[in-house]
């Protein structure tokens, strides 16, 4: 049993998805404070847009790294998720620091179900990607033994 | 997939921004409904209640005729016998004179407006211009017994309707099947009124006055579903603040409201018995406080039936301190001048001051109203007005990137103790800065200066920009290009190119501050970026391109008209609007200018009475807990005596589970506004052509979702639309063209932004005007049909579809597009006309630009004059009048307005209907 840079690959991807878990878990919680009127726009903003390109940093990192580990399988499942990220944040309103939600447009019903189910969207993703990687880091493993 | 269940969050907001005012209860209802809601409250039930004041019997039609003919005069009797408290009456009457109510729905002046009108298909009215005089005499006396005036005396109208069969017109009036394509002239030649909801007559004559608080839907879907099968938006349009004449003003110790979701009570609430109420939101019974009982206008205890608040849907109370989280602002107002070179070189200075001047008296406010000055070129200057000073002292900054303020106390100052030295401030300031070489503009380091200024009080700053701001942070660069305009695909930079100007907006919101622009420029100025500060802070824009006090008189005409009235229309502070609807509604988008704070809670730090909101609504649960529908809108202000109070308007409209009955309630002015609305947006999420498709797609599908609810016999052939929505199309072509929509390479890119942000900002009843201007035949103006206003006959000419296949050749035309008015004035008019209105003897002669008519002694100039003045005084803003002859360089501007017609390559109304019938066909 030798420990390979895909394992720890797998390793580190799975602790890392558990950190974009509790963003994505944060994320649905501020717009479910948003919705039921908890919270100011402006306040929720400023929280929220801090986090955005963190989430994307570590979740394009852990790709780049499988993609040098050579597992293109991984890869092809994260490669999406990067795309749809990058185009929304091409596509981001005018905004002079890091972040995509602007407080002025975010409490109309549109922009605000898109949020929501983007955030339930990438919950989903990272916990099933979170027990690929466990199962993936376990293959890998097993079958460097042989 | 959904979020999580929200309904679990049952705290109390934390509400540190909302506050107890309006916000301490904004949350979803926190519990369920106490006990399932009561058996069915239909219309007819509600009338049944003691104490309802029914229509009075007495009044047959020779009243309504009398009605008519005295309609625009003030009230002559109180219908109802209620004085009213604290000098208020009934239903605010309208500002404005009212037009005869023409009521599309029942039956006959539908048909005879048909049958008036040149009836085959195509066949142009013949050359003789009599023809429209005679329809239009024609239709009159058959408008009669179905007209009324809608605030004073719906009684006896009801009565005639609240019968079985009323309701039945009511229904097939409506949604009658039109074959569009064989009836194209469809624009009435009276005003367009809206539909009225079908409801009970008790409940009809309470309903809020549509110019205030209307539904684009009068009966509203019961579910999504049905919404989205009608393809038509819903939403509500709203102008909270109007000016009203009469306006209940309730000031008691306490403010009866639902315990559960804060609505105030209101006439559509239930009595349970004496001691309880259910309110009709949230269906929650309710206490009622002993209080209530007590008629404040004959000074006994009674039925609670006769307190105004239930008496009237518009009512504004008195709010105790429990309404304030600190005490009321004093008026504060901040004025800020660009003095570079461009502004001193279009004069515009010393008409701002001389205006200035003369109305500081008028400025609303009591003896704490504070006001101060600041002018900016590439540095800030301040000015030290405290009493006591000689003369106004002038500080200069210019240390643009780290803003402080001098002596800070010292630059707001009281307007009555130090009115002196305003006086001479103003008198000074345009001759201070006439030889000024400066070209930059530091608006962003002053708009932050004056946040800096006001932030401990709040209030309203008017900023007088007149070059792209181009010196310290803010800094905007030209985005126009000549070379993109003839790219017909797409408009670019329509959004804003900076977010300094919306955080500054922002920023303002928070400390109560609203940002106010005029803005005169010849050159581009990007209103798109600069706007910003306006459309988040509550304020408004205003826009005079090509100001210059010689070259341009009628732009400096209308600048002065404009400013005076800014100065001196009523004024709010602090101010929030929320709105609530019956459980089961939500609202989904909102339009105009403000901070959005919560779902339903807008943040206004200023509201002033000309501007409007929307909100498109969306049917989140069915609504089948009760045959109504309600929407409540309130407004807390500070008024500008320092009074907090809180303005209510409240709607009730009958829910519907039937296709036919919501497109019978389809209120298709309030529609194309919306979507209008709905449409800018869409520019800046996607493109201006995918706006203008959805524009004729909202067309398309409605139309041929109205065709699947009839009958293969009905159905025919042609474009089949319900009679409701019969000037849908013609309104949607209106739209294609209207500046802020047309793909034209003529139209600047200020100019195009500048219109749709108006079209977001105003009241619907000037979207309208902009979108769809009206022409008036006035060559042959005669006293029928007139109505008398303030003692003068005013005429009532028809009006005309836009097309030039009415203009004769011998005529003149007046068209009333909201901003302007413009006189066009054909070759062959008779030289009668030309000489008793402009006084000189033929066509050539008049000249031009003419601004003004003259005034004459003669019964034609009179009825012209009178004609043009009761429209001008109709809206609260000026309208400058262009007299334009048919062959002046100026005509343009009148024609492009013939929406009717194929214009640059863009459809003619009937070959846009024949495009919908394809679409519809397929």
């Amino acid at each position: 049993m030798a420990f390979t840079f895909a394992a720890f690959c797998y390793l580190l991807a799975m602790i890392l998805s558990a950190v974009l878990i509790f963003f994505a878990i944060y994320h649905i919680i501020a717009f479910d404070e948003l919705k039921t009127d908890y919270k100011n726009p402006i306040d929720q903003c400023n929280s929220l847009n801090p986090l955005v390109l963190p989430e994307y940093i570590i979740h394009i990192f852990f790709t780049v790294l499988f993609l040098f580990a050579g597992q293109i399988g991984t890869v092809a499942l994260n490669v999406p998720l990067i795309a749809y990220n990058v185009y929304r944040y091409v596509n981001r309103p005018v905004m002079s620091q890091p972040g995509l939600y602007d407080p002025t447009t975010i409490m109309n019903a549109d922009v605000l179900s898109r949020c929501m189910r983007e955030g339930w969207i990438k919950l989903a993703f990272f916990l099933l990607s979170f027990f690929y990687y466990l199962y993936s880091m376990i293959y890998v493993l097993v079958s460097s033994t042989s | 997939m959904s979020g999580p269940p929200t309904g679990a969050m049952t705290g109390p907001p934390t509400g540190a921004m909302t506050g107890p005012p309006t916000g301490a209860m904004s949350g979803p209802p926190t519990g369920a409904p106490t006990g399932p809601p009561g058996p069915q409250t239909g219309a007819p039930t509600m009338g049944q209640f003691p104490g309802q004041p029914v229509g009075s019997p007495t009044m047959g039609p020779p009243t309504n005729m009398a009605n008519l003919t005295s309609m625009s005069g003030p009230p002559t009797q109180d219908m109802q016998g209620r004085g009213g408290v604290g000098g208020g009456g009934l239903t605010g009457k309208r500002a404005y004179p009212q037009y005869p109510n023409q009521t599309p729905m029942s039956g006959p002046p539908l048909p005879g407006q048909m049958a008036g009108q040149p009836q085959p298909a195509g066949s142009q009215p013949g050359p003789t211009a009599g023809v429209p005089n005679d329809t239009y005499g024609q239709q009159r006396p058959q408008q009669i017994p179905n007209a009324q005036s809608y605030a004073q005396s719906p009684n006896q109208y009801e009565n005639s309707l609240s019968g079985g069969m009323g309701k039945l017109n009511i229904q097939q009036g409506d949604t009658r099947p039109l074959n569009l394509l064989q009836n194209r002239h469809v624009l009435p030649s009276t005003p367009v009124e809206p539909p009225k909801p079908n409801l009970s007559p008790e409940y009809r004559k309470l309903v809020c006055n549509p110019d205030i608080f209307r539904t684009t839907l009068t009966s509203i879907p019961q579910t999504q579903q049905l919404l989205n099968k009608s393809k038509l938006p819903l939403g509500i349009l709203i102008h909270p603040f109007k000016d009203l004449t009469h306006l209940p003003v309730i000031q008691s110790s306490v403010i009866v409201r639902c315990r559960s979701c804060r609505t105030y009570i209101n006439p559509f609430v239930q009595f349970v018995d004496h001691r309880r109420w259910k309110c009709n939101l949230c269906y929650r019974i309710n206490d009622l406080p002993d209080e209530f009982n007590f008629d404040p206008v004959t000074r006994t205890y009674g039925e609670p039936q006769r307190r105004p608040e239930i008496k009237s849907s518009t009512i504004e109370f008195i709010a105790p301190s429990e309404y304030m989280l600190r005490p009321p602002q004093p008026a504060t107002y901040l004025f800020m001048f660009d003095v570079c070179f461009n502004a001193v070189e279009s004069g515009y200075l010393s008409v701002a001051c001389q205006v200035l001047l003369e109305e500081l008296d008028k400025l609303p406010g009591d003896a704490r109203t504070m006001i101060g000055f600041v002018t900016f070129d590439s540095t800030l200057h301040f000015y030290n007005l405290q009493e006591g000073l000689s003369r106004p002292s002038m500080m200069v900054v210019s240390d643009i990137d780290d803003i402080f303020l001098p002596c800070p106390n010292d630059l707001l100052v009281n307007l009555q103790e130090s009115k002196e030295l305003i006086q001479e401030l103003l008198t000074q300031l345009p001759s201070m800065f006439s030889g000024n070489k400066e070209t930059q503009s530091a608006l962003g380091p002053a708009l932050q200066s004056a946040l800096k200024l006001m932030s401990p009080i709040g209030g309203r700053v008017t900023v007088f920009q007149s070059s792209l701001p181009s010196h310290g942070p803010g800094t905007l660069k030209s985005r126009e290009d000549m070379s993109q305009r003839t790219n017909s695909k797409d408009i670019p930079n329509l959004g804003p190119a900076t977010d300094f100007y919306k955080k500054m907006s922002l920023d303002c919101s928070a400390q109560q501050i609203s940002v106010d622009l005029f803005l005169f420029a010849n050159n581009y100025i990007d209103i798109a970026s600069l706007s910003c500060v306006s459309k988040f802070s509550g304020g408004c824009v205003n826009y005079y391109p090509a100001f210059h006090t010689v070259r341009t008189p009628a732009e400096v005409e209308r600048f002065e008209n404009d400013f005076r009235r800014y100065l001196t229309r009523k004024i709010g502070f602090e101010a929030v609007m929320r709105i609530r609807c019956t459980k089961g509604l939500s609202i989904h988008t909102f339009h105009g200018n403000f901070f959005v704070r919560s779902t339903d809670l807008l943040s206004l730090p200023n509201i002033n009475p000309d501007a409007g909101f929307a909100m498109q609504m969306s049917i989140e649960d069915s609504l089948n807990d009760s045959p109504l529908a309600c929407f409540q809108a309130a407004l807390l202000y500070t008024s500008s005596k320092g009074e907090r109070r809180i303005r209510v308007h409240t709607l009730c409209l009958p829910v519907t589970n039937q296709l036919s009955e919501v497109y019978a309630g389809a209120d298709t002015q309030g529609i194309v506004s919306l979507l209008s609305r709905m449409a800018v947006d869409r520019t800046l999420t996607a493109t201006i052509v995918d706006a203008r498709d959805a524009l004729v797609n909202v067309c398309i599908d409605s139309l041929s979702a109205f065709k699947t609810t009839l009958s293969s016999g009905q159905a025919g052939v042609g474009l089949i639309g319900p009679n409701s929505l019969r000037l849908l199309p013609l309104y949607t072509l209106a739209m294609l063209k209207c500046t802020a929509f047309k793909l034209s390479s003529s139209v600047r890119l200020d100019e195009r932004v500048f219109a749709m942000d108006m079209l977001k900002y105003h009241p619907m009843i000037y979207t309208m005007l902009m979108i769809h201007p009206t022409l008036y035949p006035v060559h042959e103006l005669s006293d029928e049909g007139a109505i008398s206003h303030d003692d003068q006959t005013i005429p009532q000419p028809p009006i005309l579809s836009l097309s030039s296949e009415h203009l004769f050749k011998n005529g003149a035309y007046l068209m009333d597009r909201g901003d302007a008015l413009y006189l066009y004035i054909n070759r062959e008019v008779s030289p009668n006309f030309i000489q008793s209105v402009f006084d000189v003897p033929d066509f050539q002669s008049i000249g031009e630009p003419m601004h003004e008519l003259p005034e004459l002694d003669n019964a034609v100039s009179d009825r012209l004059r009178n004609f043009i003045q009761y429209l001008e005084e109709k809206r609260p803003f000026h309208a400058p009048l262009h007299v334009i002859r048919e062959d002046s360089r100026m005509r343009i501007l009148f024609l492009r307005h013939l929406v009717e017609d194929r214009s640059e390559s863009v459809m003619s109304y009937y070959e846009f209907l024949q495009h919908l019938q394809k679409e519809v066909g397929k």
